[in-house]
């Protein structure tokens, strides 16, 4: 097994998520961003899972997915409540608190 | 019969979850806030006596080690449990006078504490991880508590979205030394010889996520913001105990996982130190408002507590768990007073200027405020002193000269806005028109109990020193 494409594809994804959590200005957009650097870092884990023979890093990918169902819930819910708020999921234009 | 061990050896998380899912029945099917109150209240304080007992002694591994108990992590889970007792109390009148006293507060406290008890005890990765989540989604929750309260949603919003962002960079890290190493112990991370660029990758995006967690400069933008949006009382329950089980978790992490790293992140730790004091001490110079300054005071403290990290030896590790005792004392009490000030539904406390001669009004809050200030600046005799003491002999004895130097000239720039605070309470003419409501009983004696430990661990920390010193053989 090549393990290293996995690894790159997993390194590139991460890469797209971050420049998408710093360069986004829409709050649901950020939020996708942020989803898939943990996911792309469940793939790094299933790869080197297989590469070792062991299950454990399996195991880690379906808590991470569980943590990401439960944060997706939450993080919708304050972004439901921002947009009743502020008319508004624009982050640049959220800006009560700065400084 | 094994499982039940297992339970019992981390017997304050598994009473403390108990109490999340009977508060939350209990608020769907009786719809009695007061209950709540006191329930939550009682079971906190029976989880922290077990947690305090456990201190002497008790220890053991559960769940086939995925969890380690006794020692350092039974003192983190004393200070999660102080911090959430003086919460859940301080909350029930402050959230009362601010018209938004819903039960789900209780329940949501619960669970993150839940988490952050887990959090310390954790020896797997997996835990961790779990840990540090559980409590963070409750945090933003808690955060935008108040829905129709614009700064208060605001504040969840921007601590979800950079609380998700360091998520995955923790996790990338873990992923990373699982890769590594071939397995998600700490310790056997620890045992690895050949150590590539996949580990130290992977030692990089843990300890970002880290400092994420623990707000160190430059990761620190969501902190001030955070602090002043969310509600006062669940602002100081994210200042302490959240902040107490990320530096617990941190520590072992760092002596457990990554003890033959020291030189490397010995370095890296070092520089954070530095930039987080002086950045965190000089923007604290510039707040006008008192919730903020307390914010950037806080990443301040969390600079000189990377100092006891920076030296890494068992020494430093015990004067970081004394220091971070002393935080937790001194910015529960803080925040509690200014959440006292906030009652006045109508007044606008929030800017120091307002403070203006209110030391007057209500003697016993301004004494207070006074007794925690003082200790925050590190005047002796009060906790605080002592921390910042025993964490910079520390970094002395292990030849870290200029990083001591930084840390005092910083606290001693500190005195400018700590003071600014106790010159408007007591130099300045207050406003004829301004009466204080009356504290309750229970919330001014939480706050006198604090207040009094403060004094007392200045005065005469030789015991708890001692536990803490005689913490290393089983812990680390």
């Amino acid at each position: 097994m090549e393990l290293d494409w996995y690894l790159s594809l997993s390194a590139v994804l991460f890469t797209i998520g971050v420049i998408g959590v710093l360069t986004r200005k829409n709050a649901i957009v950020v939020f996708m961003c942020a989803e898939l650097m943990l996911n792309s870092v469940n793939l790094t884990l299933v790869s080197f899972s297989a590469q070792h023979g062991d299950v454990h890093g399996q195991i880690l990918v379906f808590f991470s997915l569980c943590v990401a169902a439960a944060e997706a819930a939450v993080g919708l819910a304050i972004i439901i409540a921002i947009f009743r708020n502020h008319l508004t999921v624009d982050i640049s234009q959220i800006n009560l608190l700065r400084w | 019969m094994e499982s039940v061990n297992e339970l019992v050896t981390i017997l304050p998380a598994i009473i403390i979850g108990f109490a999340g899912l009977l508060v939350m029945m209990l608020d769907a099917y009786i719809e009695n806030v007061r209950l709540v109150f006191r329930t939550t209240t009682l079971f906190t304080l029976g989880a922290l006596g077990i947690a305090i007992n456990d201190m002497f002694g008790h220890s053991g591994e559960a769940f086939y080690g995925l969890i380690t108990y006794g020692g350092t992590a039974a003192f983190g889970a004393v200070l999660v449990l102080i911090g959430t007792l003086v919460t859940v109390i301080l909350s029930r009148d402050y959230l009362e006078k601010t018209g938004s006293h819903i039960a789900e507060v209780y329940s949501m406290i619960l669970f993150g504490t839940f988490g952050m008890l887990i959090l310390v005890s954790a020896n797997n990765l997996v835990t961790l991880f779990l840990g540090i989540e559980t409590m963070s989604i409750c945090l933003y929750v808690l955060a935008g508590l108040v829905k129709n309260e614009k700064k208060g949603v605001e504040a969840a919003l921007k601590y979800f979205l950079l609380g998700a962002f360091s998520t995955g960079f923790l996790l990338y890290g873990m992923a990373l030394l699982y890769g590594a190493s071939g397995s998600t112990f700490l310790t056997d991370i620890a045992t690895l010889d050949d150590k590539g660029m996949i580990y130290w990758a992977g030692v990089a995006l843990l300890l970002v996520g880290f400092f994420f967690k623990i707000s160190a400069v430059p990761f620190h933008m969501w902190t001030p913001d955070v602090y002043q949006g969310a509600p006062t009382t669940i602002t100081a329950y994210m200042a302490t105990a959240s902040k107490s089980a990320a530096f617990v978790a941190f520590i072992f992490v760092l002596s457990r996982a990554l003890p033959e790293a020291r030189a490397e992140w010995g370095d890296v730790i070092w520089l954070f130190s530095i930039l987080t004091m002086v950045i965190g001490n000089v923007l604290a110079l510039v707040q006008d408002n008192v919730k903020r300054m307390l914010a950037y005071s806080s990443i301040a403290h969390a600079g000189y507590i990377l100092i006891g990290l920076a030296a890494g030896t068992d020494a430093a590790y015990s004067a970081v768990l004394f220091y971070l005792f002393a935080y937790t004392l001194m910015n529960l009490g803080a925040f509690g007073i200014v959440a006292y000030y906030e009652w006045h539904k109508g007044l606008d406390f929030t800017e120091v200027k307002n403070y203006a001669g209110l030391g007057f009004k209500q003697p016993v809050m301004g004494v207070l405020m006074s007794i925690f200030l003082f200790s925050m600046v590190g005047i002796p005799p009060f906790a605080g002193f002592i921390g910042k003491y025993r964490v910079f002999a520390a970094a002395v004895d292990e030849g870290l000269i200029s990083l001591v130097v930084v840390g005092v000239l910083a606290s001693a720039a500190s005195v400018y806005y700590y003071l600014r605070v106790l010159i408007n309470l007591y130099m300045h003419e207050s406003d004829p028109g301004i009466t204080l409501i009356r504290p309750g009983v229970l919330y001014s004696a939480t706050l006198i109990i604090l207040a009094a430990l403060t004094i007392y661990f200045g005065v005469k920390p030789g015991d708890l020193t001692n536990l803490l010193g005689s913490f290393k053989g089983i812990s680390y």
